[in-house]
């Protein structure tokens, strides 16, 4: 039987977050009522001429250099032609011929391995703006807010094999636009797209198969699940000695499947010519110099820093690496105590559990860098225990206050004195005869309960270690 | 008429100031002449009566308070091309697809004006979406030329024109993307000047192509031309096209016109040019001027342009290209004519635009999209560009060598006769065959009148400078116009 592997490229779209658009003035901010981010560029009124926001190039020359990739000098915007009513000017500006930036690569981690896929090109063009299409009234309606967003498309090289790898790189993109600061890679949304390329050939064969283009992946999951579906269904369909039509395909979630988009009559003829109302952008060294300068540390930087330099172990590192945030906080409470490992685990565990249970963004949370290395040092010098250190967190989020205010209010300090602690554990052994009795005849497991009844008497202020050594001796005793 | 219509407008700014007649007396004299003529002429398709005496008004308090500290256009009249957007005043490019369509802002040029102090009288008919030679492709009906009625203008800024050879403005702004400021000029026995690409805004300018539109100023002599574009000219931020670069006082540079003839002035004639077909009762007065020229002072040298005898065809391969994309705007989903009832997207599309665009117009936008197509780019749209190159290197060459100026004639007929050339649209292209070559180079130029035919026809000579040399090609027209004498206007 002949054994098939897959072959996947992804072209990515990403919203870049400039605060106007590509080629006109308004704004590009989500959530405005309908047609007020307008203008007459946006609009495509008669007479309107484009101009370009060079801030977007910084953002496209931040992720250019973030990939790898060599930035043109010199790069032209053609138009591409299509009648639609979201798309105001019957042309997007795009580029064609000349794009920003090429020959690129991403390393990505999969299970703790590294691959990479090739980042064939970086451009810049327009989005087009929305259409909603009301059924009850056979008519719909158009919103161009979204008309001239800048976009910039990412096409990898089919260097993907699998749907585990073809979600770690959409993974990596993200954490990567997000650390830049260029996009808010939200896939839900919209600011963050996915299309996939996806052929079967068999193995050691080095033709590519025919591909299958699809498109409406708006999660992670829906990339991974859609590959899964597709790359079976080819090999099926040449297993039975069928033939893969090149078509586009949508993921229908409902149906968990991918299936064919209604065939267009013909294909499109986008008929690109270079605008001839906007120059070519000149990009000289030093521009590209100074955005390199400014270029902050990319998460693969930062995750092989923390388990080199703090000793995090990596699964930990590439937690707390994934978000921009995460890393900006832990360095921040650094500053404060030094001791890395105690903060990565302590956010790892802690932090991101209560995120979790609350339901809430990071940006929410509320506990100040300072707050949180008090604690840490609390737990640190060993004044408390970890486990009442987990619910001094606890109320530091409900109530607002400082770890040391909480552990002075509630007097929760450690009890590591041997002599309390050793009446409390001379009175819990005298108190309990029977598991004394179980102890004596090698019964392991009767342990817990004389730590438990300790904590219990002690108000879980105990020093864990100590008891236990106490403890220990004292049962030995017996 | 009135002998204030016959005033230049930098007569009429001197008068104002004097305080010889008002703003409001001379505002109203044009209106009155367009209200007798329009009919007859259908320059204007929309008169802003009450607006412009308002303006007017407004003009006579100023001119009052500052005088001649006024700024330089205040109370003078002014027709606008209606392809240039005019805020609140309905903006139709002679096109049933924008027969009701009223702009939210000013084009650059427009407001400049406004800023200038200028009364618009209102806006002027022109071929649909300036593509035309004779001003017949308007939706609204052709304009005929004050010369003889049953003859055209000249395209597409024939409205324009018209309106100053009858009197009925003394400036009016006009577009040029083949000739269509220079070639109704010399239709008309008027003034009109394509400035260098880039150094008038396109910015509310309608555009038709691209790479070659530029707004001019049209006058009945060349101190009012200079004195509209240094109004209109200058950098705007708004047109990535836009030139920065400063903006002489191309009325004061006047003043030294006469050094230029002394300096030995060298006027480039270029064989290819004189070598087609032109009519001889138009080569008579195109050489008798080059002769005056000499006597001035001027050179004479024989140049060639040879890559120009492939100008039409590369105009009529990018100039449709660029069109084409430009046009597809018009799909009635935001403005403009919308089909009613439509059946669905396709039907809307496709009666909106059948409906809405006039053959010339769909003419040049299947011409568009056939040489941008695949398959078809590199043959026809890329080897284009190639030749338009050539182009421009046979005129920089020329420039860099041989002579300052270049002249040639406008066109290579007088004004025809209605209808004379609406049979066969490879007929009516040819008229443009002298102007082309300049949009292609992207080269400032202009053209007064210089002579009569043997019917009395006006004839235009061009005169082509090197870029951003409009006070150069300023200076060595006015030169010849202070020898020569033709009627500012032709009474109707």
């Amino acid at each position: 039987m002949t054994h098939y592997e897959a072959v996947i490229g992804l072209e990515v779209h990403a919203q870049l977050s400039t605060k106007s658009k590509l080629f006109a003035s308004s704004s590009t901010e989500s959530g405005a009522p309908a047609n007020t981010h307008t203008d007459p560029v946006t609009l495509g009124l008669p007479g309107c001429l484009p101009v370009l926001n060079r801030q977007v190039v910084d953002y496209a020359i931040k992720l250019g250099l973030a990939t790898n990739c060599k930035i043109r000098r010199h790069s032209t915007f053609e138009r591409k032609h299509y009648f639609y009513p979201d798309l105001p000017k019957g042309y997007q500006i795009s580029q064609y011929a000349e794009p920003l930036c090429e020959h690129g690569y991403l390393d990505v981690l999969l299970d703790q391995e590294s691959f990479r896929v090739g980042i064939t090109r970086i451009h810049l063009e327009e989005d087009a703006g929305k259409s909603i299409h009301l059924d009850h009234d056979q008519s719909s309606i158009v919103d161009l807010n979204r008309a001239g967003v800048p976009l910039v498309e990412i096409v990898s090289e089919p260097d993907i094999r699998t749907s585990l790898q073809a979600g770690a790189y959409m993974r990596e993109l993200r954490k990567i636009v997000r650390y830049l600061g260029v996009c808010d890679g939200n896939m839900e949304q919209g600011s963050l797209r996915c299309d996939a390329n996806v052929s079967v050939r068999p193995v050691g064969e080095s033709k590519l198969g025919t591909k299958v283009e699809i498109k409406n992946l708006n999660s992670f999951r829906f990339v991974e699940k859609a590959l899964d579906f597709e790359i079976a269904r080819q090999i099926e369909v040449l297993q039975h000695g069928g033939e893969i039509v090149q078509e586009t395909r949508l993921w229908d979630e409902a149906k968990s499947a991918t299936k064919s988009m209604r065939s267009k009559e013909m294909a499109e003829d986008y008929r690109y010519f270079p605008d001839p109302d906007l120059p070519p952008l000149v990009v000289e060294t030093d521009w590209i110099d100074r955005i390199a300068q400014d270029l902050p540390e990319l998460p693969s930087q930062v995750e092989k820093r923390f388990v080199l330099d703090y000793g995090i172990e990596p699964s930990v590192a590439q937690a707390l690496a994934s978000e921009r945030a995460y890393v900006d906080y832990l360095e921040e409470v650094a500053e404060s105590i030094s001791n890395y490992t105690l903060i990565a685990n302590w956010m790892n565990t802690l932090l991101f559990a209560l995120l979790n249970r609350q339901n809430i963004e990071f940006a929410d949370l509320g506990i100040s860098p300072q707050n949180f290395a008090e604690l840490l040092k609390l737990i640190e010098s060993d004044t408390i225990s970890g486990a009442i250190g987990k619910k001094v967190f606890e109320e530091m989020f409900t109530s607002g206050e400082s770890a040391s205010q909480i552990v002075k209010r509630q007097g929760l300090e450690q009890i590591s004195d041997t002599g309390e602690l050793q009446a409390a554990i001379e009175e819990v052994i005298a108190s309990s005869e029977e598991q004394v009795q179980q102890w004596k005849d090698g019964k392991e497991k009767v342990w817990s309960f004389f730590v438990g009844q300790v904590m219990k008497k002690t108000k879980g202020k105990a020093n864990p270690q100590v008891v236990n050594q106490l403890l220990r001796e004292l049962l030995d005793k017996e | 008429m009135s002998e204030l219509l016959k005033l230049s407008a930098c007569q009429m700014r001197q008068g104002l100031i004097s305080g010889d007649f008002s703003s409001t007396e001379l505002t109203q004299a044009h209106l009155d002449q367009i209200t007798r003529t329009n009919s007859q002429l259908n320059s204007f398709l929309k008169v802003t009566e009450e607006s412009a005496l308002e303006l007017a008004k407004n003009a006579d308090q100023l001119l009052k308070k500052s005088g001649d500290m006024s700024p330089p256009l205040t109370g003078i009249p002014i027709a606008v091309k209606d392809m240039l957007l005019t805020k609140d005043v309905t903006t139709t490019c002679a096109s049933r697809i924008l027969e009701n369509f009223i702009p939210p802002y000013d084009a650059t040029a427009v407001k400049l004006v406004k800023d200038a102090g200028a009364v618009i009288l209102g806006k002027t008919n022109l071929d649909e979406f300036a593509m035309g030679s004779s001003n017949e492709n308007s939706a609204f009906g052709p304009v005929r030329n004050p010369w003889d009625l049953d003859r055209v203008p000249g395209g597409s800024s024939g409205g324009s024109a018209a309106s100053l050879a009858s009197g009925q403005a003394p400036l009016a702004l006009g577009t040029d993307t083949g000739g269509s400021i220079r070639q109704p000029a010399s239709f008309t026995g008027t003034c009109g000047l394509k400035p260098t690409y880039g150094r008038v805004s396109r910015y509310g300018a309608v555009a038709f192509a691209s790479s070659l539109d530029q707004i001019g100023p049209m006058a009945r002599c060349i101190q009012d031309l200079a004195l509209l574009l240094s109004a209109i000219a200058g950098y705007d931020p708004k047109d990535s096209t836009s030139l920065n670069v400063e903006v002489p006082d191309y009325l004061k540079s006047l003043d030294s016109a006469q050094i230029l003839a002394k300096s030995g002035l060298r006027i480039g004639i270029p064989r290819e040019y004189f070598e087609v077909g032109i009519a001889p009762d138009i080569e008579k007065p195109i050489r008798s001027a080059i002769a005056k020229l000499e006597s001035l002072g001027a050179t004479l040298v024989d140049i060639s342009l040879p890559t120009s005898r492939h100008a039409l065809a590369v105009y009529y391969i990018l100039a449709p290209a660029e069109a084409s994309s430009n046009l597809a705007r018009y799909d009635g989903v935001r403005y403009g004519h919308r089909a009613t009832n439509p059946q669905n997207l396709s039907d809307m599309y496709e009666r909106t635009r059948q409906e809405g665009f006039g053959d010339e117009v769909k003419r040049r936008i299947l011409i568009g999209n056939y040489v941008l197509s695949t398959g078809y780019y590199d043959a026809y749209y890329r080897k284009a560009q190639q030749v338009r190159t050539l182009i421009i290197e046979d005129f920089s060459k020329a420039f860099s060598s041989d002579c300052d100026i270049i002249v040639a004639p406008a066109a290579p007929t007088t004004a025809f006769k209605l209808g004379e050339k609406t049979v066969c649209p490879m007929e009516m292209y040819l008229a443009d065959i002298f102007t082309i070559p300049v949009n292609l180079a992207g080269l400032p130029a202009l053209s007064l009148p210089c002579g009569r035919d043997r019917n009395g026809l006006p004839v235009g000579l061009q005169m082509i400078a090197p870029p951003l040399k409009e006070t150069t090609l300023l200076q060595a027209a006015y030169l010849l116009e202070q020898e020569l004498t033709f009627p500012s206007t032709h009474c109707i």
